[in-house]
Formats: structure tokens, C-alpha cells, sequence
């Protein structure tokens, strides 16, 4: 067994660029606020830049676009760059670089050059922050041909994955959520350890009913398959870990036992990931589904200030009553 | 100032006949092509676009000239006469403008995409201001490595007001990266005169604010245009950091193949066309040494070699569908659903 100890995401993460720059001189980090003692408002990157020095954690100008096309030159110049965007709300200013650029070096030059950047940035929803610093803007990526995107729920996850989209030959955008950055987990000792892109895990085992999800909803997800399994419904979550590739193989494995699937994410609902997966799930797995599949997630609003954000966002009382809606269609 | 009129005076170091002649054969090149390949469109024979540069031609010779081969360029859709002077092979460039497989992305890039990373080519983008940015980091990649490489990046007049432009210039200066910034301000950002888009006259201007040196330049006088660029260039690769070179030139033709540019004032357009440097230089290289026979013979050869890589690429294939399906992803993983 390997031998493992509690930390928090934030540890992992630091641990994880830790490692990185540790046995990759082609590694360095850039952003806003990265270096000590500041270490930026996520205050992942602490210690790195007293340890490594600032050629290595290197504190950038309030320049989206430049952080990400700095990144993207210098990874055509064979460098691991990771680029950190504050709040993902803020990557829309970099979003030409990383869609036209990052994504797609490789394609248009008939892979003669590549860009394997990785880009970390976090969610801020929850933290009562309003409409330009609480969105959850997963969609816009998984929409890029070119890209990967992960969004690990757990400490384990976050190190293995974002070690993973270091040394990924592919532009990786990794998606922390703000709120879990204190969350808890085991997570293995020493370097090596990783999480594999584009694979999904069984986060809960169940019979009845799949719940998809990931990220930040991964935890209400389970909150919501404890409360079902009151009701007498025994839930099954599968954590996707990887939004882009999906991993539809697990997912369809999933439903197709189940034959019933609800697609929960802090995402709003409306063109949301949820759309693609539960249309795959409908184009696959149709003859065989029990009820119709549903989507829950953020409503179709900006997210609204401190006070009524809960009312607008993902709730485990929106993913049991999706569950309902999907179990009472046998009934009918 | 013309570095011809200065050098008549007494001003202006010569450069020499071997760079002279170079400068000529590249400005020789980069028209042939163009020319070639705007009639082919004209006429309909060849179905592609492309962003002409005629009337370019002086900015460009003079940064192949003053590159070494290893240094890095990064240019734009209107980049075809930098891939030329750079030494990118004629066929790689025409075969990409076509989409033929012998392009230098094997069809899969186009005009606006054009790479060719043994040429030190590392980019070209569609997308106005991006390639600045990019070039910073290229340039972060040759400080982080040891080597003294220096990247150029070129771009519009109209691409120093995208937020691109400035976020790069003042990483790169606030870095003091080896980076040269070569504005190619051709007085017009597609149809928009530059007097439309700017509160000031020259682009050069703008290195003042980010901490740069800034220096506008003859763009129609290749010789001006090398001692320009050797010293932004040399100051680059001693460690002297940034600067940005306004090269002042026009485009004779419209903002793509197929605009007949009714934007461009008959006066402003004749004037010009006593400036062009296809018409110029020669008179410079006459008045240097140089016959006649000797430059027609080096035209000639130019638009030879155009004739010859373009009867290669009519002659490629397209790419298939592999092809065109690889390369999304490294390793070949193709991820859809579709
Ligand atoms: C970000 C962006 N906005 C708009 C365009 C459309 N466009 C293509 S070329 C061009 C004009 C650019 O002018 P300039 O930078 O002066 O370069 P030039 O074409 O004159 O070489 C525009 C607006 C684009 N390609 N990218």
C-alpha cells in the first residue's frame, strides 16, 4: 500500500508545483502575486518562489493575455510553463491566447510546433463574490479542440492531475474551486504520484440512479446520494476528474446499470456541460433509460451578491429533486 | 530620410555588395511571390487568399539579412515576404497558401498559419496584436536557456492598439527581454487610414511609455532599414533588452486579395508609388556598383523559382482525412464523440 497522509487541496497543489519544479528545470511558474511572501490571493504557490527563486516563480504585470502568450511562446521554445489566472472570471482576456493560440499551435503548424502549457485558475463560486468573480466557465473550453481540461474534487486528485497537465504534451487548463481549497483528503507520499487525464472515478458505488459530476459538485453530489439512500435510492457518483476528453466509456458503464442519470455541476445549466453528456447518454443509451435524464446546475442568472447566491447556485436539494424527477418516471 | 540620400552625403555606413545583393534577390522573392500569386487568384486559377504585402518588400529583406538563422521570427496573415527573407523553402510557403500537403504545416494551416521552426519561423497568426505576447515568451525562453537567440516579431500599425500589443511590450521591457518589434506600419489597418486609430503620429511613440527605446524607420529603404535593425538587434543579444522599430512603408494592394481598395486616395497612391522600393533600390544598387543586367538576372531568378515551387504544390495533393485529423492532439489522441 502506498503510504499516504491528510492534506489539504491547497498542500497538494503546492506539493504538486513543488515537485515539478523540483525535477524539471524546463518548469516554471507565472502570474499575479505568485511570489513570497504574498503568494498570490490563493496563496498556492507559497514558499515556491523563496525556494526555487524568482526566474522560476515569476511575478507578472495584471496582463491576462501576456501571462498566457508568454507561456505559449515559451512552451514552443520546448519550456513547461505554468500560468496561473487568478479568478477564472479573468480568462476571457486570455482566452485568444489559449483557444487560438495555445489549442492550436500543434494542429496548424502539422505538429511542428507545440504548446503544452499548463493554465491553473479558480473558481470562485460561493464565496459571495457577485457576477463577475463567482462563474464556473468549464463549457467555454470543452467546446476547443486541442485542449484538456481537469477539475479535481479532492487533494489526491488535485496533485495527481495538475502533476499530470504539467507534463501533459497538450495544453491542460486545470480548474481549482476557491471554496476547497482548505478541503482535506489523503493523499500519497513522495513524488511520482499521478492521476491519469481523461479517466472518471466511481466516487460512490450504487445501483439505482447515476449521478455524473465533478469539481466542486463532486461533494454535494455524495450529500445528495446519502440523503437518496434514505429515500430508499442507492445513487451511484462518478467523479469525471476530466471534463475534456470526457471519459463517456465509465459514464455509459455507469448508466447503462442504472439506466437512470443526473448530471449535476455549479456550471450554469444552460449550455452547460451537462448538455453534451446528457445528450450522449440519450444518443447511446436511449432504449434502455428508465427516466428521462436531468441536468441541474447554476440558474440561468449572473450569479447575484453574498446574500442570494445560494438561491441561484447547485444545491443538494436540486440534485435529490432532479433524482426524484428521474426515479418518478417509471411511476408514470 | 532615405538611407540613399544620406549615403550620397556621406552618412550612412556602406553595407557592402554581398548584403546588397541579398537584399535585392529577397525583395526580388518576396514580389515574385506575391505578384505570382495575386494574379493566379485574379484570374481564377488559384482558389486561396492571401494578404498582400507589395510595397513591403524593403522591411522584410532587411530583417532576413540581419537575423541570423537560428534567431526566432514571429509574423502575421501579411507575413509572406517575412517567411521568404526568414528562408522559408518557396514550396512550404505556397504549398500552405494552397493546402496542399508539401505546405510547411502539410495543409493544415493556410496562409495566416505559416511555421517553419527549422527557419526559426515559430509562428504566424491571424489574430491581430497576438504574436507579441508570444514572442515575449520566446525570448523569456532564450534568456531561461542561455542563449543569445534574438526574436523579432512583425505586425501591423493596427495591431499596436490591441491590449495584446501593450501587455506585451511592457512585459517585455518591465523583463528586458532580447525581443525586436517591428512594426510594419503600412498607413492603413485594413481599410482604416492610421490618422483614424491614433492620437499620435508615430507608433513608435508608444515605446516611451512601457520604457523601451522607439525608433521610426524609412521601411522603403532597405539599407536604412539593416542599420536599424542591427542595432536593435545587437542590443537585443548583449542583454540591452527591447525595442521597437516603426518601419514606415505601404501596401500597394487591398487589405486582402480581392479588395480593390477604393479607401486609398489616388494622390496618397501615386506618391507612394514614386517611393516603392522595387523601383528605388535599384537605383541605389546602380549608383553602388551594380549593372543592370546583373539585377534583372537576379529578378529573373526570383520569378523562376516562384514558377517552380508553384508548379510543385498544383502538382500535391491535399491532405487526407488522417491527416487532417491528426495533430489536434499529441500522440495522435483523437477525443470526440463524433
Ligand atoms: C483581433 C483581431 N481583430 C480584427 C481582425 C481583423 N483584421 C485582420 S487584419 C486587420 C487590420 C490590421 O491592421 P494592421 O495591424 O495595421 O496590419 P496590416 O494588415 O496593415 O499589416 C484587421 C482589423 C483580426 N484578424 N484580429
Amino acid at each position: 500500500m502506498t503510504e499516504t497522509r491528510v492534506i489539504s487541496i491547497r498542500e497538494a497543489l503546492n506539493e504538486a508545483l513543488d515537485e515539478a519544479l523540483r525535477t524539471d528545470p524546463t518548469v516554471f511558474l507565472l502570474g499575479e502575486d505568485l511570489a513570497d511572501p504574498a503568494a498570490g490571493v490563493n496563496a498556492v504557490t507559497r514558499g515556491l518562489a523563496t525556494k526555487y527563486g524568482a526566474d522560476r516563480v515569476m511575478n507578472t504585470p495584471i496582463s491576462e493575455a501576456a501571462i498566457i502568450g508568454a507561456a505559449v511562446g515559451a512552451a514552443i521554445e520546448g519550456y513547461k510553463p505554468v500560468a496561473e489566472i487568478m479568478i477564472m472570471d479573468f480568462i476571457g482576456i486570455a482566452m485568444d491566447q489559449i483557444v487560438n493560440h495555445a489549442a492550436k499551435v500543434r494542429y496548424m503548424s502539422g505538429g511542428r510546433t507545440t504548446s503544452p502549457i499548463t493554465v491553473r485558475t479558480a473558481v470562485f463560486a460561493g464565496t459571495g463574490s457577485g457576477g463577475t468573480h463567482s462563474q464556473s466557465l468549464e463549457a467555454w473550453f470543452m467546446h476547443v479542440p486541442g485542449m484538456k481540461v481537469v477539475y479535481p474534487s479532492n487533494p489526491a486528485d488535485a496533485k495527481g492531475l495538475l502533476l499530470s497537465a504539467i507534463f501533459d504534451p497538450d495544453p491542460v487548463l486545470v480548474i481549482e474551486a476557491s471554496r476547497l481549497y482548505g478541503v482535506k483528503g489523503e493523499v500519497p507520499v513522495g513524488d511520482g504520484h499521478r492521476v491519469p487525464i481523461g479517466k472518471a472515478v466511481v466516487a460512490k458505488p450504487g445501483k439505482d440512479l447515476t449521478i455524473v459530476t465533478y469539481g466542486q459538485a463532486t461533494a454535494l453530489a455524495l450529500q445528495a446520494a446519502e440523503r437518496l439512500g434514505e429515500e430508499g435510492v442507492d445513487a451511484e457518483v462518478i467523479d469525471l476528474r476530466t471534463l475534456l476528453p470526457l471519459d463517456m466509456d465509465t459514464v455509459l458503464e455507469s448508466v447503462g446499470r442504472t439506466r437512470r442519470a443526473v448530471i449535476a455541476h455549479t456550471a450554469t445549466t444552460v449550455a452547460g456541460p451537462g448538455a453534451e453528456i446528457a445528450a450522449q447518454i440519450s444518443a447511446k443509451l436511449f432504449g434502455i433509460l428508465d427516466g428521462p435524464v436531468q441536468r441541474v446546475g447554476a440558474r440561468f442568472t449572473p450569479i447575484p451578491a453574498r446574500a442570494s447566491e445560494s438561491a441561484v447556485t447547485l444545491s443538494v436539494d436540486g440534485i435529490v429533486d432532479a433524482a426524484r424527477t428521474t426515479m418518478g418516471a417509471m411511476r408514470v | 530620410m532615405s538611407a540613399s540620400e544620406d549615403s550620397t552625403s556621406g552618412k550612412t555606413p556602406e553595407l557592402g555588395t554581398d548584403v546588397l545583393r541579398e537584399l535585392w534577390r529577397s525583395m526580388t522573392r518576396e514580389e515574385a511571390l506575391d505578384t505570382r500569386i495575386l494574379k493566379g487568384i485574379k484570374r481564377g486559377e488559384l482558389a486561396t487568399v492571401i494578404w498582400p504585402s507589395r510595397g513591403q518588400e524593403a522591411v522584410s529583406a532587411a530583417i532576413g539579412q540581419v537575423l541570423r538563422p537560428d534567431d526566432r521570427l514571429i509574423t502575421t496573415y501579411r507575413g509572406l515576404h517575412d517567411h521568404v527573407a526568414k528562408g522559408v523553402p518557396l514550396t512550404e510557403i505556397i504549398g500552405e497558401v494552397m493546402g496542399t500537403a508539401v505546405g510547411a504545416s502539410r495543409g493544415k494551416g493556410g496562409t495566416m498559419h505559416i511555421a517553419d521552426p527549422d527557419h526559426g519561423v515559430l509562428l504566424t497568426t491571424g489574430i491581430v496584436g497576438s504574436g507579441v505576447p508570444i514572442a515575449v515568451g520566446v525570448a523569456l525562453a532564450a534568456v531561461k536557456s542561455g542563449s543569445d537567440r534574438v526574436t523579432a516579431v512583425t505586425f501591423g500599425d493596427g495591431a499596436t492598439n490591441t491590449g495584446s500589443f501593450h501587455e506585451g511590450v511592457n512585459l517585455a521591457a518591465t523583463w528586458q527581454l532580447p525581443v525586436v518589434f517591428i512594426c510594419q506600419n503600412n498607413l492603413y489597418a485594413e481599410m482604416t487610414p492610421v490618422e483614424d486609430t491614433m492620437a499620435i503620429e508615430h507608433v513608435a511613440d508608444r515605446a516611451k511609455g512601457v520604457g523601451m527605446p522607439g525608433v521610426t524607420v524609412d521601411g522603403n529603404d532597405p539599407v536604412a532599414m539593416v542599420l536599424a535593425l542591427t542595432e536593435a538587434v545587437d542590443r537585443a543579444r548583449s542583454g540591452g533588452g527591447p525595442t521597437l522599430i516603426e518601419a514606415v512603408t505601404f501596401r500597394f494592394e487591398g487589405h486582402y486579395a480581392g479588395d480593390s481598395a477604393p479607401y486609398i486616395p489616388a494622390q496618397q497612391l501615386a506618391h507612394q508609388r514614386e517611393l516603392d522600393p522595387i523601383i528605388t533600390f535599384p537605383r541605389y544598387l546602380l549608383a553602388h556598383g551594380f549593372t543592370q543586367v546583373e539585377l534583372d538576372e537576379i529578378s529573373a531568378e526570383s520569378v523562376e523559382a516562384v514558377e517552380e515551387a508553384l508548379k510543385t504544390v498544383l502538382a500535391a495533393p491535399l491532405p487526407d482525412m488522417e491527416e487532417i485529423r491528426s495533430d489536434v492532439y499529441a500522440d495522435g489522441l483523437v477525443v470526440t464523440h463524433d
